[in-house]
């Protein structure tokens, strides 16, 4: 299998104040994992350290030879500028980027490519939509639709399914599990624990320090979430320097 | 007929050469006006118009009415604000109005000491409003150069610059080309307001570019088709303008400029996106 993903001791942080702290392990490809705690957790600030956004403030996180742009990353909060004039099937042809970069053209074949894309997540109908015309669940569909065309090894979404009805978040974790399928490795952020225990093989929970790593149903024990739960939010503005020991 | 709006321009060179500079500035103005607007900063022309004037100013200053040494100046210190705004913005916490606004005011000052110190009572009032029925062969040149640069810019970089704008998120999640294309594009709004200062002066080289890009606005919901009708009303104002200058009298850059004003409020009222008029009677609504 081999791994995908592997933290070396991560710290990361704002200001020297840690948000995820001292996380080691692997992530093997092809996985589908759930990243769960509480707000403040780090979950967003681990996902932006795997992408690139954020620099470590200790360790490393190896990427296996990818680069950082090579991840197909879906933020908590899309900066997307609602009112610009494009319509949904040119944003969804972003997607391509990887293919085509800044001159590559888009011929018969990408066009087949971007259709497909816009029918597996049911949109079909809606290309020439402005995207400010959108639902938030169309968006997010829109959105999962680029995604589908960066044809990306390693997956990150950040709680893609917020704001989203039940119809919608099945939909769309159908598409999660076609790429889990695909062995390619899936990290998602996730708030609804019932949900992440029906649906996720693996799940790392997470309160600033890692709590539990692993299979699902032995991560989310009421005395884990218990610990989570009771995870401290507030950086203390006099702590001292981190002075553990590299693992 | 023909006298009033083909003669003036077969009879008389200067007005040819007019016309030549303002469909020029109007061409590459178009589109750079109109992702000034999308990416909401239609003011920073009229910050960069300020930020070039001091560079300009120190060119006349040292060389006269000279139009390299003015147009050098003016893209020395225009280049010089774009790209330490473009830097403070992206590697600080200041975003980019702010950044601007604190260097294109040094800038500013830093001129009108340089100008003050030097203590000649200068007549700069070409560089702040232009003259664009005396253009001559090297500064049509100059305008229908930067056009040039500006059209073949714009394409080279279309796809990161719109990708940018909507998305910044995903253009640095995908690549490193966004920067760079930002500040090409910042480079851009530049070379265009110096075009802009010798034919309309500093004062309303902007008109040219964010009157149309509103315009455009108020008709499409494509980008694409934004800067074409955006393009097109610039260079209508520019030759309406000419000849309204012509036959009235009144100065021939506002007179571009105000054409380009009630252009703009017709569109205001009438215009097929979110118009006045379409506001206020939008018809019955749809069945489905």
């Amino acid at each position: 299998m081999g791994c995908a993903l592997e933290f070396r001791n991560v710290t990361l942080g704002y200001d020297r104040h840690p948000a995820v702290h001292h996380l080691d392990g692997k992530i093997e490809r092809g996985a589908l994992v759930a990243v769960v705690g509480p707000n403040g957790a780090g979950k967003s600030t681990l996902f932006k350290g795997i992408v690139g956004v954020l620099k470590p403030l200790a360790g490393q996180i190896d990427l296996a030879g990818l680069s950082p742009h090579d991840i197909a990353y879906l933020p908590q909060a899309a900066e997307i500028d609602r009112t610009f004039p494009i319509n949904l099937y040119d944003l969804v042809a972003m997607g391509l980027w990887r293919r085509t970069g800044v001159f590559g053209g888009i011929g018969r074949n990408e066009r087949a490519t971007i259709e497909q894309a816009i029918a597996a997540v049911g949109l079909t109908g809606f290309e020439d939509r402005a995207i400010g015309t959108l639902s938030g669940g169309q968006t997010q569909r829109m959105l999962f639709a680029r995604l589908l065309l960066q044809d990306a090894r390693i997956i990150v979404l950040d709680e893609p399914f917020n704001a989203v009805d039940a119809k919608t978040s099945a939909d769309l974790f159908a598409l999660l599990q076609r790429w889990h399928g695909e062995q390619r490795t899936v990290l998602t952020a996730m708030h609804d624990i019932d949900f992440v225990r029906t649906h996720f093989p693996e799940t790392l929970l997470l309160a600033r320090e890692p709590v539990a790593w692993g299979s699902t149903p032995v991560v989310l024990t009421p005395e884990n979430l218990l610990v989570a739960r009771r995870m401290c939010e507030a950086f203390d503005e006099r702590a001292a320097e981190c002075v553990e020991p590299a693992a | 007929m023909f006298d009033l709006l083909i003669a003036p321009f077969t009879e008389f060179e200067f007005m040819r050469r007019a016309l030549a500079g303002t469909l020029a500035l109007a061409l590459g103005a178009g589109p750079i006006g109109v992702f000034l607007m999308l990416r909401r900063m239609s003011l920073v022309g009229d910050a960069m118009a300020h930020a070039i004037l001091p560079g300009a100013a120190i060119g006349f200053l040292l060389s006269g009415l000279n139009l390299f040494a003015m147009t050098a100046g003016g893209l020395i210190a225009g280049f010089i604000v774009a790209l330490l705004t473009g830097l403070v913005a992206r590697t600080t916490e200041l975003k980019e109005d702010a950044a601007l606004a604190t260097f294109y005011l040094l800038s500013l000052a830093l001129g009108v000491t340089i100008v003050s110190i030097k203590g000649t009572n200068v007549d700069l009032l070409h560089v702040l409003f232009g003259n664009v029925l005396a253009l001559d062969d090297q500064t049509l040149l100059l305008i229908a150069g930067n056009a040039s640069i500006s059209l073949l810019v714009i394409a080279l970089i279309y796809r990161p610059l719109v990708i940018e704008c909507v998305d910044p998120g995903f253009m640095r999640s995908v690549s490193r080309a966004g920067g760079p294309a930002h500040l090409a594009f910042l480079a851009l709004v530049v070379i265009n307001l110096v075009s802009g200062f010798h034919a309309l002066g500093t004062l309303l080289a902007v008109g040219i570019m964010m009157l149309p890009a509103a315009i455009g606005r108020f008709w499409a919901r494509d980008i694409t088709l934004m800067i074409v009708i955006a393009t097109v009303s610039g260079v209508l104002a520019g030759y309406v303008g000419l000849l309204l200058s012509f036959h009235t009298g009144i100065a021939s850059g506002p007179a571009i400029i105000l054409l380009a004003g009630v252009l703009y409020v017709v569109s205001l009222l009438f215009g097929r996106v979110g118009g006045l008029v379409r506001q206020l009677f939008p018809g019955r609504h749809l069945e489905a």
